[in-house]
């Protein structure tokens, strides 16, 4: 078992044409992934890699009976792409793209509201399923397939995080990024809802940032609900007031969203949290 | 982005929110003419991008067009919390009876925009928030309607409001709403809103924040880019590079926000200072590393650089490419620690290699390594 992503994944990759669409299909047709379809409005009729290219998202799931779409599109035309997919029948939408406007992803969140299916990001690096699928952009070779679940809201420190896990012995069942902006189509309270009815998941892994409360609200989510062991690590220590830290969620406004006050109330809650990101692999290592 | 007092009173005024009549400054002469055409009693406001500047001594009341020119030509030649005051706004100023507070934000936890008002305006909305929590009235902004007439009305009643100023106060607020909503405002805020001897509302403070990731869209802010920016954090922004100036030493460079935070603060944990927050984003080519090193080379407080690259969408022989590029051209005095994994990483090593160019094998070691050689360099 795992969470979103498993055998009966069929993948539709929006963008396919592009640049970073291609490239990451190749990626994800090597570890195994079944992409079923691209999209490019207008480049209907192409074949990427092998995979059959259609104008629009609702002829590519008739066609296709796609259930997973991964969006590799450029900002301005991404909130369009999510709406389509929405509209298109698809249950799980991975949104990569980055620099959505804020009022756009308001809009976007109240329509998929009551919707049955799932937006992941968007600014996310995607899901990963060790040994049976990836969707997004995170490497595939440094997953192991196992009993912890990771969830994270930046990228390359999930990446970082993920390989401490395998070196050490520690197997993933799911790993997926939930974005780095101001809005969240899936929040952490979400995914480790998942996780703890997950019965491969074992133990957990939350990796949060400055700005926002999504890991108070985590942290409040384990206290009540959870019984897996779960270790955090949140960065941003050392991250000034005031000033965006690269990603748009990620800054202290206003006196919220230090790195201090996450840790002690996750640590309130019982989350073993690191003092640095390896340190995440030794914290589990006895707990499983 | 945030906008001064001045651009932000000019975008709530389009859309028929009250300001004080009053023009922007850029010299003490150029002030005093707009005080003699205002005539009367006038406010001279720094333009800073910082709170408090009341407190600081940002903000002057004048009686005469001489005091005018005198107070601006303090306040432009002083900095003010260290920042460089390039204009004042000289305003009419108000005879205020009551100060109140109206302001539109992002709740990130709604995942909606909030209209918040108090009677306590004037002070900090975060201030008020902790010291008397009722006294703050919010509604959360339902995206399919907006916000209504019997909303803002409410919120004037909420606000104990004369009935006479509840039609005022609530065009007011859809004003300060549409405003927000036309500039992509993540942040509109009026504090304090005065109401007049003469029985008006009055927006005497401003306040907006321009979300970043809509500036593609709205080419009429061009002209307000941030002119607190310094020339290599335009340069940064311009190449689509986050960056950051921190007080410290070691210079990092990394791929991705969170493991750029996570570097700074592992640097930290042995013992050393960050010199920046960079991350180069996500897919960066050569040109951009390039260019990013630069930045960070140019920095002359740094004793060693720390490079950690997890690649994904980002490759890693693009960024290694672009290490020896600008090796190359900078010629750098100090020690440079390069962590390099994942996507293409045996073409990256095998480039850095040719380079001479040896790696860490993880973020701790290369911390390690980086904290040790900017100890031995200085």
């Amino acid at each position: 078992m795992s969470i979103l992503v498993d055998r009966s994944t069929r993948v539709l990759v929006q963008g396919i044409t592009g640049r970073e669409g291609s490239f990451h299909t190749r990626q994800m047709l090597a570890y195994g992934t079944r992409i079923v379809a691209g999209v490019t409005p207008g480049k209907g009729g192409q074949v990427v890699e092998g995979v059959p290219v259609y104008d629009d998202v609702l002829t590519a799931v008739r066609q296709t009976a796609a259930n997973t779409s991964v969006l590799y599109v450029a900002a301005p035309q991404a909130v369009d792409a999510i709406l389509e997919a929405a509209d298109g029948g698809i249950s799980l939408i991975i949104c990569i793209t980055e620099g959505i406007p804020v009022w756009d992803m308001i809009r976007v969140v109240r329509y998929l509201q009551g919707k049955p299916l799932r937006l992941l990001g968007p600014n996310c690096p995607g899901v990963t399923t060790p040994g049976v699928a990836k969707v997004g952009i995170i490497p595939g070779h440094i997953h192991l397939p196992g009993p912890v679940g990771v969830v994270s809201r930046s990228g390359t420190l999930t990446y970082e995080i993920v390989w401490a896990l395998t070196q050490a012995g520690l197997g993933q069942s799911t790993c997926l990024g939930i974005g780095g902006d101001l809005i969240n189509g899936t929040s952490f309270v979400d995914v480790l809802r998942l996780f703890e009815e997950d019965p491969q998941t074992r133990a957990f892994v939350l990796i949060g940032e400055i700005g926002g409360s999504a890991e108070e609200e985590a942290a409040d989510y384990i206290a009540a609900h959870v019984s897996k062991p779960v270790a955090a690590f949140i960065a941003g220590r050392t991250a000034p007031a005031g000033r965006r830290m690269g990603h748009a969620g990620a800054i202290i406004a206003g006196g919220t969203g230090k790195a201090e006050d996450k840790i002690a109330k996750l640590r309130v809650a019982g989350v073993l949290v690191a003092d640095y990101p390896e340190q995440v692999a030794e914290l589990l290592s006895g707990r499983l | 982005m945030k906008l001064h007092e001045y651009q932000s009173k000019r975008l709530l005024a389009a859309h028929g929110v009250p300001i004080p009549q009053g023009e922007v400054a850029e010299t003490a002469e150029a002030a005093r003419a707009i005080a003699e055409r205002l005539g009367g009693r006038v406010a001279v406001k720094a333009q800073v991008l910082i709170g408090g500047r009341g407190k600081a001594g940002g903000i002057a009341l004048c009686q005469t067009p001489a005091q005018v020119a005198q107070e601006a030509q303090r306040l432009l030649s002083n900095r003010l919390k260290g920042l460089t005051v390039r204009q004042v706004l000289v305003e009419r100023a108000a005879d205020i009876t009551a100060e109140l507070y109206l302001g539109l934000t992002l709740s990130r936890r709604a995942q909606r925009m909030v209209l918040m008002a108090s009677s306590e305006g004037g002070v900090d909305i975060e201030e008020t928030a902790r010291a008397d929590p009722e006294a703050i009235h919010s509604i959360l902004l339902d995206p399919i309607i907006g916000l209504r007439s019997y909303q803002a009305t409410r919120l004037a009643a909420a606000l104990r409001l004369p009935r006479t100023l509840w039609q005022r106060s609530a065009s007011l607020a859809l004003a300060l709403y549409q405003s927000a909503q036309a500039s992509d405002a993540t942040l509109a805020e009026i504090n304090p809103l005065a109401v007049t001897a003469e029985g008006d509302l009055l927006a005497v403070d401003a306040k907006m924040i321009v979300d970043d990731s809509a500036l593609f869209r709205h080419p009429e802010l061009c002209s307000f880019t941030d002119s607190d920016e310094t020339l290599v954090e335009r340069q940064a922004r311009e190449a689509g590079i986050s960056y950051v100036k921190l007080d410290g030493h070691i210079a990092c460079m990394v791929n991705g926000a969170g493991l750029a935070m996570a570097t700074m603060d592992v640097i930290k944990l042995h013992g050393g200072e960050p010199a920046d927050f960079l991350d180069i984003g996500g897919g960066a080519r050569e040109e951009r590393v390039v260019t990013a090193l630069r930045i960070i080379l140019t920095d002359p407080d740094i004793a060693a650089v720390l490079i950690n690259i997890f690649g994904g969408i980002t490759r890693c022989d693009e960024v290694a490419r672009g290490i020896v590029k600008a090796i190359a051209q900078v010629k750098p005095q100090v020690p440079i620690i390069i962590r390099l994994v994942g996507t293409n990483e045996a073409e990256g090593r095998r480039i850095l290699e040719e380079a001479h160019l040896s790696t860490a094998s993880t973020l701790s070691a290369g911390a390690r390594l980086a904290v040790a050689a900017a100890k031995g360099a200085r």
